[in-house]
């Protein structure tokens, strides 16, 4: 386990090096030049220039990227070009949206499509069960965005219940935020929580096919006693990393849902950045991404090798 | 009978409990809804429209400022004497004026903001505004005496803009973040992303301003923007985004829809010296080909009003040269085969503002008329600025030019325009050298007439400002004479 581990530790920390290598030159070969785009239609050459000499833009590449690698170890990303603030306290600022949302979104779809994916499983080709497979199939065709749309027409403009988008913050309250997030979270939720039950079904009727069911049907278990007992278990692992997928998907995913509810979030965070060529708030907060995808993906390993002692030595 | 009773005694107790309750006094903050966040807060370094619509007379003050109809007053100059030969401009200023952190504005704090404006190292984006200062001088608290290398007949006007406000020697390198100005309303916090508050500036030294305070809410999805708005999340847009929907407000008594001008002279830019755009039958032929009305109705819901020129229709010195220019088909076609032209492909590359992207559609579907093709790019800002703006590797391009009376852009050097013209520098130079209003007139009626004559870009219309508000808001600017959301005179009735 502890060999296991360590080689998985070794490749989460390769991967994040050619990622930030990855993320930087990609960034810096985009076209525009921040500081020009900063000072505008009628901006002066002689202030431009100023600017770039200020922002550190005449610097040589790999300086620039030693310096922002090295920070991002110690949690300092440098400062916003636009905003002309740390880009750690934007971002500090912002995952406790995007970070909450993305734990309301997970919870919400895991708490629809257990019990729907268990159900339709159960009672394979019944009614129930065609009616959740269009259901779901409904509910992965459908954009969240537009689903978002409907949400906000229905509650916010016609009911009047719950505010249009925005984010009062946490100051406000627990209920208020998360009243604030209840709405963006069922938009992101629909659509995972109708892959979630697919998978969820498809993987029980896999594994209530296997010889072991059999066997603890041979020796007197009903249908339902052995898929609680024995198949559930063991139809989690697919499910398992497909919760991991969604989560990174809905931490970085959820741009559009943020523009549509106009939450200050990670997402909206890079969009605003790229549109304004604020690079280095890009660099950070795609990086950030991109480590909390490679943790998550390292978690499910780990977890994957607790569910599945074979795992562990790596012979599969 | 006893029902009745009962009725009115119920009645009763409402109408009482309702007089007490306080719901019904007029309201005293607002949340305005702003499509671009801006990037900081410090309106004498950046360029950015939304910087000043938030903090332009609200936080900062000038000198001068502009007021609603672009008209310029006394701000933090209550006064001015002009020298004879218009060198020597006397400031006097209002006594008793302070910054929100508590010191005293001052002749020194002028000196200090202009010459920091237009310092080496500046980053003022519109330094060109103080390029004919030669000396700011303080001769005592509330006399500053402005010293210019040569007349500018426009120098009170550039100290209006939000890049010339003053600001405090103390405070002014954290203005980005915390800006500290002398006007009605102090900032009170910015969570990035979402909001600015600002709150009423209780030691203010003119006239108190109605609201308590202010809300900025950032919201640059369109849909978002009509959402919050119907939902009443936010209490006026004034640059609303969803223009198709006005009419939806219109029919809604809980709102009224502003509609009026901004400075922003929408033009199909032109690369002056692109062969074969360096020949002025093909400009020509251009103009044209192009019909206004169809722009603006099929890009704008038809709200913009048409321009022949390279000025603001609203201006009392506008002269309408639409004739010049007026949809001719046959007369594009004509010019364009005296020219010797007959397979044109062009660039026309555009930024992403609605304006531009329906425009250019529109604008490629005219020119294919008269046999010119077009090819299309979609560039965003940063690319736009890059491409067109500084390398000038473009043909064609749609953008409005939002700065206020900027007629003077056909004289500057190396223009993204290309258009090099010793004549009309010669003109803009005279018109600084001018001060006596109706020689000014003359001199700005003879350059809108020389760059129509030359039919140096495409003039298609003035911008308009279309906004939603709630009915009972009052005071807020029809026009934007300057980007701003002015929110000192703005008030609710009950």
């Amino acid at each position: 386990m502890l060999l296991f581990t360590g080689k998985r530790l070794i490749s989460l920390v390769l991967s994040l090096i050619a990622a930030s290598v990855v993320v930087f030159i990609v960034i810096e070969v985009v076209p525009g030049d921040p500081a020009s785009f900063m000072m505008g239609l009628n901006a002066s050459p002689e202030a431009v220039a100023a600017l770039r000499e200020q922002m550190g833009l005449n610097l040589p590449l790999w300086e620039r990227y030693f310096s922002w690698a090295s920070g991002l170890l110690r949690w300092e990303f440098g400062t916003s070009y636009t905003y002309k603030v740390p880009v750690a306290d934007l971002i500090s600022d912002r995952i406790w949206i995007s970070l909450p949302l993305a734990l309301y979104a997970l919870a919400l779809s895991t708490l629809i499509a257990f019990p729907v994916g268990i159900l339709a499983a159960s009672k394979r080709n019944s009614p129930a069960d065609v009616g959740i497979m269009g259901a779901t199939q409904l509910g992965i065709a459908v954009p969240n965005f537009w689903f978002a749309m409907l949400l906000v027409l229905a509650f916010a403009i016609s009911l009047r219940w719950f505010s249009a988008g925005g984010f009062p913050g946490w100051d406000e309250g627990f209920f208020a935020g998360m009243k604030a997030l209840t709405l963006p979270a069922i938009a992101l939720a629909l659509p995972q929580a109708s892959i979630l039950a697919r998978v969820m079904r498809s993987s029980l009727l896999d594994t209530l096919s296997e010889d072991y069911i059999r066997t603890a049907r041979a020796k007197g278990l009903t249908r339902r006693q052995s898929l609680w007992r024995h198949a559930l278990r063991n139809a989690l692992i697919p499910v398992l990393t497909i919760i991991g997928l969604q989560f990174s998907f809905l931490l970085a995913g959820a741009i559009i849902i943020e523009n549509v509810f106009f939450l200050p979030g990670l997402g909206r965070l890079v969009f605003q950045g790229i549109t304004q060529r604020d690079l280095i708030v890009v660099k950070s907060v795609v990086m950030l991404l991109v480590f909390a995808v490679i943790v998550v993906t390292f978690l499910v390993d780990i977890a994957y090798a607790i569910a599945d002692p074979r795992l562990r030595s790596g012979r599969r | 009978m006893k029902n009745s009773r009962f009725l009115a005694a119920i009645g009763a107790v409402l109408v009482l409990a309702s007089s007490l309750t306080p719901a019904f006094a007029a309201k005293t903050d607002i949340t305005v809804g702003m499509v671009l966040e801006p990037p900081n807060l410090d309106p004498t370094a950046g360029a950015a429209a939304a910087i000043d619509e938030v903090v332009y007379a609200n936080v900062f003050e000038g000198l001068t400022r502009f007021d609603s109809n672009g008209a310029v007053i006394p701000a933090l100059a209550k006064s001015w004497d002009i020298s004879e030969d218009g060198l020597v401009y006397t400031f006097n200023l209002n006594s008793g004026v302070m910054f929100h952190d508590g010191t005293t504005m001052d002749a020194e704090d002028v000196k200090f903001s202009f010459e920091r404006a237009m310092a080496e190292d500046s980053t003022n984006a519109q330094k060109a505004l103080f390029a004919d200062i030669s000396t700011v001088e303080a001769k005592d608290a509330t006399t500053v005496v402005v010293t210019l290398s040569k007349p500018n007949g426009s120098f009170l006007f550039n100290m209006a803009w939000g890049d010339a406000v003053i600001v405090a020697p103390e405070s002014a390198a954290d203005n980005a973040t915390n800006p500290i100005g002398t006007g009605p309303f102090t900032f009170v916090d910015w969570a990035q992303g979402d909001k600015v508050e600002l709150a009423r500036n209780e030691n203010y030294w003119g006239n108190p301003v109605a609201l308590d305070s202010v809300t900025f809410k950032f919201i640059s999805d369109p849909t978002a923007a009509f959402a919050a708005m119907m939902a009443e999340d936010v209490d006026a847009f004034p640059n609303f985004p969803a223009t198709e929907t006005l009419p939806q407000f219109e029919a809604d008594a809980r709102f009224k829809v502003i509609v009026g001008s901004t400075e922003g002279e929408t033009i199909l830019s032109t690369n002056n010296q692109s062969p074969p755009l360096d020949d002025v039958r093909v400009r020509q032929a251009i103009a044209h080909a192009i019909d206004r009305q169809a722009i603006i109705d099929g890009a704008m819901f038809g709200y913009g009003t048409p321009i022949g020129t390279h000025f603001n229709p609203t201006n009392p010195d506008y002269i309408d040269l639409t004739g010049q220019s007026d949809y001719d088909p046959d007369k594009s076609r004509a010019l364009l085969a005296q020219a010797g032209i007959t397979d044109l492909t062009l660039r026309l590359k555009l930024p992403p503002p609605t304006y531009a992207r329906r425009g250019g559609e529109i604008i490629a579907a005219q020119l294919r008329e008269v046999g010119i093709n077009t090819e299309i790019s979609n560039l965003e800002w940063a690319q736009w600025l890059e491409e067109v703006f500084k390398n000038r590797d473009y043909d064609l391009s749609i953008v409005s030019h939002t700065e206020p009376f900027d007629i003077g852009i056909y004289g500057r050097d190396d223009y993204y325009f290309n258009y090099d013209s010793p004549e009309f520098r010669e003109i803009m130079a005279e018109l600084n050298d001018t001060t006596d209003p109706a020689g000014r007139t003359a001199l700005l009626h003879k350059a809108q007439q020389f760059i129509a004559d030359e039919y140096v870009n495409g003039y298609l219309f003035q911008l308009a400002k279309t906004g939603v508000a709630n009915a009972k808001i009052n005071g807020l600017w029809e026009n934007s004479p300057t980007q701003a959301n002015d929110m000192t005179g703005v008030s609710w009735s009950d």
